[in-house]
């Protein structure tokens, strides 16, 4: 509409496309909706859903923007946030690796086996010696490409003198293919090719899931710091006034913040009154009255009229920069924690080759040639090698966060579940985590007539109470009247008339503590109050917690007066008035006697508890940086899904552990075999695929682990 | 024995081409909306003109 009157025709220049995460979708009625619908809207031209990922890419005019785009899918009735296009990154393209990985080891497989089971039925001489050139041949070329991911991991584990999953691998699977290439070029009679590309292909499986559910999750979940305002208007001295980015900023410039503008640095205001959204910072909806002299910080968003600032601290100095400092740093802590497979790897390594170098010595001492011993020895590193204990951990972790998916809860990777099936206390943010975080309206007081006249003044304005008050009032089906000369005082409230009579929704009378506004119709006047609800859930999920051992309390940067009343509600500890860094000691506090916390909250002032806690959730309706820090995000009004997440975590753990065992039980029954010289490739690959399905079954049993 | 050097360049060639079809299929996308497809066969075609979902 707004395009430039040259290009008639479509020009592709003036079409962009953004990414949206949009959570809402659950069925193919909404992926209907929002391609049909979508490209209705003025300058949107396509819309194509990725429901995996549950993304909706809009290809659309420039003129359009995110927020306007963000509207349109809100009036279709989902709730949308768009994606920084970088902040995707690396992950697709490491499970594109993967996949091509398992491909080639797929086709190495097949062909590998063929070739192995005319070997196994009986083909000797010459046809075998072609087979098994044949087979190396295959194979070779195979190893080294779908290895590569294995072997890169175990060099980098023995460069740092550690040792991972990925060692005794890497050992087992170079081995194997030595010996076969030995008895290959000597005319023997055993190759290991299959079992070597088969162990390949098996534990390349599991990498994918691993991949598929870390990308699923990172996908869903927005962009950090997406919302600090990436550039602000400088007035020059001679009062000119220039886009200048937010990096390019300087400490004493004068900006022009206009209103509905997010700030892009920390300052003091000069000249101008209004009310700023600092939910980003602090996760309290309530607006913020700002006068001359008010200090703002980067990352609030203007909601009334402009106003002119000075900057006191721009770019990596801001209030929301130090905290993402913080959090950088407390996440330090998180990654040096071992990962459950790699711990069991510290116990099995060490005993599998213990094994094989017994058996080496065993046989040379019993007289048997280095030739036969070495081939023993090599038995029992490819008998013991960890193929479905490649499976165990990512078949079981994958089943669940798929069940966990579909029931709102977004786990982010493995390590994320492990963590949580770990913790022992839990630590709640009050607004917005124990609370909905969002002001929603009493509106059984109102008429039909005051509820059109009210829907019609709140739709118009930003202000976080007339947004309550229209998502009331749009669930309770009401359409807006038809308001003229609508006119917003900032700090006062917005007004029109209708029908004649001047209507008006202000700020009440009376400076009580609670969230009211008037609606003025004429001469009537009708107080709507607002409330912060507690989750309907609230106790429950709590006490479900507290059933499996779980104690919860509130630590909240709100007042002590409302953080006690929460308390007293649920019946809990509670500390009020906590800063991030309050909360970062106390969560230290914790981990010092001993406790292993859950933290759950969702403003950026949690940010740097959420990374540091042992694990994390986030709500759905969090700052992007607590969504990004949490390890978990649950979407919806409940707060059951937290207790779910534990639960379903604790339990996809003992599925892991049956899982090990049943891997580590059953190549333990062909050790002794493979000591005592009996192990044909043959043998060796039945035991393979037998211990991975038993594996693949026993995960799958998590399918209905959510309910 | 010596249909044997005809078969094993068939079973490799086959083998080859499934592998080619496979990064031909994640190449141009196929693997991205791996749910969406599933739910995609359930949605009406309202008018016939657009049949390109």
């Amino acid at each position: 509409m707004n395009a430039p009157p040259l290009s008639i025709a479509p020009d592709k220049r003036t079409n962009v496309s953004t990414r949206f995460t949009v959570p809402g979708m659950r069925c193919a009625g909404c992926i209907a909706k929002i391609e049909r619908e979508l490209p209705k809207a003025s300058g949107i031209v396509a819309a194509r859903v990725n429901f995996s990922a549950k993304q909706v890419a809009i290809e659309h005019d420039r003129t359009l923007d995110e927020a306007g785009l963000e509207e349109a899918l809100l009036k279709l009735g989902f709730e949308a946030h768009s994606i920084a296009e970088n902040s995707l990154g690396d992950e697709p393209k490491e499970r594109k690796v993967l996949l091509r990985a398992l491909g080639v080891a797929g086709f190495g497989m097949m062909n590998v086996m063929l070739l192995s089971v005319s070997v196994w039925s009986g083909a000797d001489g010459a046809t075998r010696d072609l087979f098994h050139w044949l087979s190396a041949m295959i194979a070779m070329p195979v190893i080294a490409y779908s290895g590569r991911p294995f072997f890169a991991s175990a060099w980098m584990a023995l460069k740092y003198r550690r040792t991972n999953m990925d060692v005794p691998i890497s050992i087992g699977v170079a081995l194997a293919t030595a010996l076969s290439l030995y008895e290959t070029i000597t005319g023997g009679p055993h190759a290991y090719f299959e079992s070597a590309v088969m162990l390949l292909f098996f534990l390349l499986a599991g990498r994918v899931l691993d991949a598929e559910m870390r990308e699923r999750t990172r996908a869903g979940i927005g962009a950090l710091l997406g919302r600090m305002g990436k550039s602000s208007s400088v007035i020059g001295p001679d009062g000119s006034v220039a886009r200048i980015p937010a990096s390019d900023l300087e400490p004493g410039m004068l900006v022009l913040v206009a209103a509905g503008e997010a700030l892009a640095a920390d300052g003091e205001i000069e000249e101008g009154v209004s009310a700023i959204d600092n939910a980003m910072l602090t996760g309290e909806s309530t607006p913020v009255s700002v006068g001359v002299g008010s200090v703002v910080h980067a990352g609030a968003i203007n909601l009334g009229a402009p106003f002119r600032m000075r900057l006191t601290r721009t770019a990596d100095d801001t209030a929301l920069a130090e905290i993402a400092r913080l959090m950088d740093e407390a996440g330090q802590s998180r990654s040096h924690y071992v990962r459950i497979a790699d711990r069991a790897s510290r116990l099995y390594a060490p005993v599998v080759h213990t094994l094989a170098l017994l058996a080496f010595a065993g046989w040379m001492i019993a007289g048997a040639g280095w030739h036969q011993s070495l081939i023993i020895a090599i038995a029992v590193l490819i008998i013991t090698c960890p193929c479905a204990m490649g499976l165990a951990v990512p078949t079981a972790q994958v089943v669940a966060s798929g069940a966990l998916l579909k029931r709102g809860v977004l786990v982010k990777d493995g390590s994320a579940l492990e963590r949580l099936a770990e913790v022992n206390t839990a630590v709640f943010d009050k607004t917005g985590t124990l609370t909905l975080g969002e002001p929603r309206a009493d509106i059984a007081g109102l008429d039909d007539k005051a509820r059109g006249v009210a829907l019609g003044l709140a739709q118009a304005s930003r202000h976080p109470l007339s947004k309550g008050l229209a998502n009331s009032l749009r669930q309770a089906g009401v359409t807006a009247a038809n308001i003229e000369a609508i006119e917003e005082t900032p700090g006062e409230g917005i007004s029109g008339r209708w029908d004649n009579m001047p209507v008006a929704l202000e700020k009440p009378d009376a400076a009580s503590g609670d969230l009211a506004s008037l609606l003025r119709i004429g001469s009537k006047a009708h107080t709507i109050t607002f409330a912060d609800p507690l989750r309907s859930d609230c106790a429950q999920a709590l006490s479900e917690l507290s059933a499996s051992g779980i104690n919860a309390t509130i630590l909240s940067g709100d007042r002590a007066a409302p953080v006690q009343a929460v308390a007293n509600e649920l019946a809990i500890t509670a500390t009020a008035e906590a800063s991030p860094a309050d909360k970062l000691s106390a969560l230290a506090a914790l981990r010092d006697a001993g406790k292993l916390p859950l933290m759950v909250g969702d403003g950026l002032n949690d940010g740097p508890a959420l990374a540091s806690a042992h694990a994390s959730i986030a709500p759905g309706t969090a700052s992007d940086v607590s969504q990004q820090a949490a390890d978990a995000v649950f979407i919806g009004e409940k707060l059951m899904p937290v207790a779910l997440a534990v639960r379903v975590a604790r339990r996809t753990m003992a599925i892991v552990r049956q899982n090990f065992a049943l891997a580590i039980g059953y190549n333990a029954l062909a050790v002794p075999l493979a000591l005592f010289g009996y192990v044909t490739p043959l043998i060796a690959a039945i035991a393979m695929s037998l211990s991975s399905l038993f594996v693949v079954a026993n995960s799958l049993r998590l399918a209905g682990a959510a309910k | 024995m010596t249909g044997l050097a005809f078969l094993i360049p068939i079973a490799l060639g086959m083998g080859l081409l499934g592998l080619a079809a496979f990064f031909w299929a994640m190449r141009s996308g196929q693997y991205d909306d791996m749910d969406g497809a599933a739910v995609r066969v359930l949605i009406d075609d309202e008018n016939d003109i657009e049949g390109d979902t």
